[in-house]
């Protein structure tokens, strides 16, 4: 029981992290229609910074506070020198061109910070543990970032159905070309577009860092999930997006935790544990699989 | 004789006196060099069959690559220690014949995509790519996970497999017979390509919805021609176990995928020399890149952006001229 609510706890911390990483990341799916590999790369960027800073300063909110317009500025300028080229080209030179930008992102992570990763440290005020339920002490740490993922989720609510930003970003991406012809700048709201997208990402980078190493190549990993959540979720949308990373978070964490206890029940242990291993890697592209099948679409795909 | 048929004679004549020429500049090296280039070239290749001709984007081709490369590696791991590769339901032996094993080799790789084809042909564009993405990238774990064959350490071939007639363990005439195996496959898929099939996958490119107004079955035409790709990347698969005689994820992992999909582009997409130019092409520049920096990527990552921005044609279309459209 107590093992069992600390995993879910894990659970929707992942999925809170790809929660991230998806919204900005459908947006720019969904609103500009460029497949984007290098998101990735903002979400490293974002936490080779925080890292740095952190370690400098010695203080985690001044380490978030740099990390977060590094990743965002960057991205925009990004959008501003490559993709803003790529909108009207096809799916494969998008593609390509973000391939390279993995490529260049990657290197230069190596050149600046080396080949050896950096570990952060949890903060001191958030190092202790809360016991969210008598008997079940579970990190601070983690319990923050599902609060500030929460948080985030309400902003974006609030930006994209109370403000007049969000309802031009929600013009733009039903047509484009009606909300350029009723006075909306589109390419800065594209680039303002991108920007979040990567500030998200920073943000999430920012916050794994204490948990995972910091690493050149980190943001792949993350990257290929988020994709799968994008799937599940249905392209552009951020309800789907967040259905989608709390799925796929939780699915992945449990099926780690507990498919070799199950499989335990009807195999000797060896060859229980192997299966398991094997099984709890592939569960969430098993997950995306069956919804594939299900509703091509994915879950809460955006328009109608 | 027009500058396409010059460009491809002279590529042929290279390739076939190039270890004559690695012994002459006494650089043993070229041929192992060149045997990569090959089998890469013959994944490209097969990537090529779908991405140009059928116009499915996938970035989950290097998963066929490496199944291939495992099948072979397993069975012939197994046949050299005599264990059986399987007890239950039946029992599987090992084998080191490459006639044995090379088809099967393709035949699995065919196997796996056809389940990923049928599953991720469902859908298309932005969906697809980010679909054959994680499906190979769920063969990557799957293969991680796989501790009895090194997991992520991977496995090594004791010995390159056996065939009559040919000495695969002599560099050259390895080298020979990668040659031969991409050339058939070339002319294969030449046939293919301009056949009735092929003309039915290329029109499904072009226009899908009327291809299937045409009363054309185009899900199951894009099926074949997934598969066929597939099968290809499973050949050059066995080819790479077989010329580094070791495999591990990597070879599955989704940069392997994207860099396949580089070469084609790099070398013209939609022609079936292009992508061998272009697996040449970016295998040269990584190795010369290398020589000067252990830092290569910085500079491949913006020459591919300025690549894509501004020569689309590939470098084939750049030598050969003309549309660039015919294999």
């Amino acid at each position: 029981m107590l093992l069992f609510v600390e995993q879910i706890l894990n659970g929707l911390q992942l999925g809170i992290m790809l929660f991230l990483m998806s919204a900005g990341l459908t947006l720019v799916f969904g609103i500009m229609q460029v497949i984007n590999l290098a998101h990735g790369s903002f979400y490293m960027i974002g936490a080779y910074v925080g890292a740095t800073v952190t370690a400098q300063t010695g203080s985690f909110v001044l380490g978030c506070l740099a990390a977060l317009p590094a990743a965002a500025l960057t991205g925009m300028v990004v959008e501003i020198l490559v993709l803003r080229r790529l909108y009207e080209r096809d799916h494969l030179d998008q593609v390509l061109a973000t391939f390279g930008l993995i490529m260049f992102f990657n290197e230069l992570t190596r050149i600046v910070w080396g080949r050896q990763p950096l570990f952060m440290d949890v903060p001191a005020w958030l190092a202790g543990s809360v016991e969210l339920i008598p008997g079940v002490p579970y990190p601070s740490y983690r319990i923050a970032v599902i609060a500030v993922g929460i948080l985030v989720g309400v902003l974006l609510y609030l930006l994209f159905t109370r403000t007049r930003t969000g309802m031009q970003i929600r013009a733009g991406a039903s047509n484009r070309e009606m909300a350029g012809a009723l006075g909306v700048n589109i390419r800065l709201l594209y680039t303002l577009v991108f920007g979040l997208g990567t500030l998200l990402a920073g943000l999430a980078g920012v916050m794994a860092g204490p948990i995972l190493a910091v690493e050149s190549g980190m943001g792949e990993s993350i990257l290929i999930l988020t994709f799968v959540v994008i799937v599940i979720g249905g392209i552009g949308s951020i309800r789907g997006a967040l259905a989608g990373a709390l799925l796929v978070g939780l699915v992945d964490t449990l099926g780690r935790a507990f498919l070799p206890l199950l499989l335990r029940l009807f195999f000797s242990p060896a060859y229980a544990d192997g299966v398991a291993a094997s099984l709890a890697s592939m569960s969430v592209y098993l997950l995306m699989a069956a919804v594939l099948v299900w509703r091509p679409r994915g879950l809460l795909p955006a328009h109608g | 004789m027009n500058r396409k048929t010059l460009a491809i004679t002279g590529g042929a004549i290279l390739l076939l006196v190039l270890p004559l020429l690695a012994a002459l500049l006494d650089e043993p090296y070229l041929v192992t060099l060149f045997s990569r280039i090959l089998i890469y070239a013959l994944a490209a290749v097969s990537l090529d069959l779908m991405l140009g001709f059928g116009g499915m984007v996938s970035l989950g081709h290097a998963a066929f690559f490496g199944v291939g490369a495992y099948a072979v590696c397993i069975l012939s791991v197994h046949g050299f220690e005599g264990t059986p590769v399987l007890t239950w339901p039946f029992t599987v032996g090992g084998h080191e014949s490459a006639l044995l094993l090379w088809p099967l080799a393709v035949l699995l790789a065919a196997l796996a995509a056809a389940v990923i084809g049928a599953l991720s042909l469902r859908t298309s564009g932005m969906h697809f790519i980010m679909i054959t993405l994680a499906f190979a990238q769920m063969l990557y774990y799957f293969f991680v996970s796989l501790e009895t064959y090194g997991g992520d350490d991977g496995m090594s071939l004791f010995a390159r497999n056996t065939m009559p007639g040919v000495d695969l363990a002599d560099d050259r005439q390895f080298y020979y017979l990668c040659l031969a195996v991409l050339a058939t496959f070339l002319f294969l898929a030449h046939r293919l390509v301009n056949s009735r099939f092929g003309m039915v996958v290329r029109g499904c490119k072009e226009n899908e919805r009327r291809m299937k107004t045409l009363g054309f079955p185009t899900f199951r035409y894009r099926l074949v021609c997934f598969v066929i790709a597939g099968a290809g990347a499973g050949l050059a698969g066995a080819l790479i176990t077989n010329q580094t005689e070791y495999v591990s994820p990597g070879l599955l992992h989704w940069t392997r995928s994207g860099e396949i999909l580089v070469m084609v582009l790099l070398g013209g997409m939609g022609t079936l020399f292009g992508p061998v130019l272009g697996a040449a092409a970016l295998l040269l520049m990584e190795e010369m890149l290398s020589i000067y920096t252990e830092h290569w990527m910085i500079y491949l990552g913006p020459f591919l952006i300025l690549v894509v921005l501004f020569a689309k044609r590939g470098i084939y279309g750049w030598i050969a001229g003309g549309t660039g459209n015919h294999g």
